[in-house]
């Protein structure tokens, strides 16, 4: 296994930079998530890695090795494919021991080490059947198989998932990670749905039209959006934003909004009068008869344990995860109050997040990935 | 019984009428298009006097004559020469003394079949390879000016072939290719490749880049994942179009009138020359024929089951 450090890496397509100067790293034995929208170019830097593609600019060094213009078949990653890409005219133990071919192992290893790869992934009974004709599941777990066998530096997964139906999905993320767990797999996985990337991740870069806008833990990027981008991308309800024009001193806890002070977390750096976004996560709105901060209820979704209402406030519609207990009428009104400590407050114009009291307890893991 | 109470039925089944009609329709046109086979080959196992009696015989007392006129070269002699001889050797020394003739010779049937082997499949193998690397290139690479190229392969089938028949002999005789087998290879191979290059490049297109993607990271080089997992998945295609090659090679006539005479002469040129020797030799000509379609039926036949899968070939996608 090994660490994998991307620098600057840069990809053009004539005049479209798929991949903007993306600097990385993939610790040694870490599952790492790409996680983005279609076109946001995180399949083209999976692809840049794995040697698939070539890049414009920029350095891919594998375990310490400059990688960047190898070829696929020289630098020993295995590669899961989002429609699994198994050889329609073998059968599923040719599939899974064919990189073994390659590497001239000798005849009696390669088939000890597919039936070793078949015992993990539980596909023994099937390896002597054809491929065709194989449910989704079992495709997967083929080409799970073919990427084991090889024992290689890092897997490559690009959107491995995205071909199974939504149950099956969950139940094959617990898969995969039990997976990275017993082999410390150094692991790349590209995906556009946050569930897969938030439950198996130990970091996730969010993409976005080739930039990379936020590196860090799940739970970091939930509860710390580095940006509107991802504050919106990540989280379903995704965060509520309220507009609000203001200019605040460093150190200030209240954003005015329509009259009602609202409290957040200390703001580190003043900043002068421009437009601000103010970031709710659903789960921290409350209703509030006491607030100022008033609006009319729009609906309800009712989900069993919670319910999401959305409200219709001056600055916008607010989508609120409330208790399913509580009485809400569409056309009622109420006040709102959020939980002080968890909102976080953007810059309109750039999409960033100002610095607060929200950000002096994150870990310094960002700085520590980028540089480090 | 209720009003309402209907038999489920599908709506993209065919009803019964209508595979009735079905059968019809293609059992008349199998029928149209064998009855001309069928008589060819009843034609080849006649007589002469039989093949040209009118009306038509339908039954007859079948006999080999044509098929021995076919491959051998006869004398007409006098029947007190004959009658000198030894006994005949074989079937058909006797029949050619039933009609006051002897065996002199071999024809040249046999050789001029085998030319059209080695030309028919020849070149349809360097046709079929260099249509299959050809549309490799235009499917998976950047090739520069690649549509008005692949438009350049296509326009040399616009034109009718014979229509380039003159700058061709003329070539062929400077170049030392007349009534050659390699001439005739190279010819037919430059007829074929723009027809393999568009069939192929629609097959290669349609197997998924994602499987020489895995085997290049599985370690394979390009060319090793062309051959272990592109070729395997073409096979269908190659085959197809193989079948097609051969077709058009093997029943090529005009050019192989005009430039083989002798040495690398095929079969088709050959087979109407045989009613020159000695009468209308009609049985001959058909047993010439029914031979000669041999070879196809049975390229045709082994590999049908590409054929036909070839031919629906992504018009359902998997």
């Amino acid at each position: 296994m090994a660490e994998i450090r991307v620098e600057n890496l840069q990809k053009n397509f004539g005049d479209f930079a798929a991949v903007k100067d993306s600097s990385f790293t993939v610790e040694d034995g870490s599952f790492f998530c790409l996680l983005g929208p279609s076109g946001c170019g995180k399949t083209t830097t999976l692809r840049m890695i794995a040697g698939l593609e070539l890049p414009t600019s920029g350095v891919i060094r594998l375990g310490g090795d400059d990688v960047t213009f190898k070829r696929a078949s020289e630098r020993d990653i295995a590669f899961v494919f989002q429609l699994f890409a198994l050889y329609p005219h073998m059968n599923v133990r040719r599939n899974i021991g064919f990189p073994l071919v390659c590497q001239g192992v000798p005849r009696d290893e390669i088939r000890t080490r597919v039936e070793e790869a078949a015992r993990i992934l539980r596909i023994t009974h099937l390896l002597d059947r054809p491929v065709s004709g194989l449910s989704g599941g079992d495709r997967q777990r083929i080409a799970l198989g073919r990427a084991i066998v090889r024992r290689p530096m890092a897997f490559m997964m690009d959107e491995p998932l995205g071909a199974l139906d939504a149950e099956f999905r969950h139940v094959m993320c617990g898969e995969l990670r039990a997976l990275h767990d017993r082999l410390k797999a150094t692991t790349v996985y590209v995906t556009h749905d946050q569930l897969e990337a938030m439950s198996m991740a130990d970091t996730i870069a969010v993409m976005n039209e080739g930039v990379i806008e936020q590196l860090a833990s799940p739970r970091e990027i939930y509860d710390r959006p580095a940006s509107l981008f991802v504050a919106d991308f990540i989280g379903s309800p995704p965060m509520n934003f309220l507009a609000a024009r203001s200019s605040l001193a460093p150190g200030a806890t209240t954003l005015d909004l329509d009259g009602a002070a609202v409290a957040m977390p200390a703001l580190r750096d003043g900043v002068p009068e421009k437009d601000l976004v103010l970031g709710v996560r659903p789960e921290h709105v409350r209703l509030d008869d006491a607030s100022r901060l008033r609006g009319e209820v729009f609906g309800a979704e009712y989900l069993g344990t919670t319910q999401v209402v959305t409200i219709v406030t001056a600055r916008g519609r607010v989508r609120a995860r409330l208790a399913s207990d509580v009485k809400v009428t569409p056309g009622e009104q109420v006040g709102l109050s959020f939980r002080p400590e968890r909102l976080s407050l953007f810059d309109k114009a750039s999409g960033k997040v100002l610095r607060s009291a929200l950000h002096d307890e994150a870990p310094q893991r960002r700085r520590e990935m980028a540089h480090g | 019984m209720s009003a309402g109470l209907t038999t489920a039925h599908s709506v993209v089944e065919p009803g019964r009428l209508s595979k009735r009609i079905a059968t019809i329709v293609v059992v008349l046109y199998a029928v149209l298009t064998l009855l001309p086979l069928g008589w060819i080959f009843l034609t080849s196992l006649k007589s002469p006097p039989d093949s040209i009696s009118y009306p038509p015989k339908v039954v007859f007392q079948p006999t080999i004559e044509g098929y021995c006129n076919l491959f051998t070269t006869r004398s007409r002699q006098t029947a007190d020469y004959i009658k000198s001889l030894p006994p005949p050797s074989g079937s058909c020394e006797q029949i050619a003394r039933d009609r006051n003739m002897v065996v002199v010779g071999t024809s040249n049937y046999a050789p001029r079949f085998l030319n059209s082997l080695i030309i028919a499949f020849g070149s349809t193998f360097c046709a079929v390879t260099l249509g299959t690397l050809a549309a490799y290139g235009f499917s998976r690479f950047k090739v520069p000016l690649a549509d008005d190229l692949l438009f350049f392969i296509l326009s040399t089938r616009m034109m009718p072939p014979i229509a380039v028949a003159i700058p061709i002999y003329l070539m062929y005789r400077e170049l030392g290719l007349s009534d050659t087998k390699v001439g005739m290879i190279l010819l037919y191979t430059a007829v074929n490749v723009s027809l393999a290059v568009w069939l192929l490049k629609g097959f290669i297109d349609e197997i998924p880049r994602e499987y020489e993607e895995a085997a290049m990271i599985d370690g394979y080089t390009r060319l090793q994942a062309f051959r272990k997992v592109v070729l395997p998945q073409a096979a269908t295609g190659i085959a197809a179009t193989a079948i097609f090659c051969l077709i058009f090679a093997w029943n090529e006539y005009a050019f192989a009138v005009l430039l083989t005479s002798g040495e690398a002469q095929t079969a088709p040129p050959f087979i109407p020359i045989i009613i020159g020797e000695g009468g209308q030799d009609w049985p001959a000509v058909a047993a010439g024929t029914t031979l000669f379609l041999i070879p196809i039926l049975v390229f045709t036949v082994l590999l049908r089951k590409h054929l036909l899968r070839g031919i629906t070939f992504g018009a359902v996608r998997k």
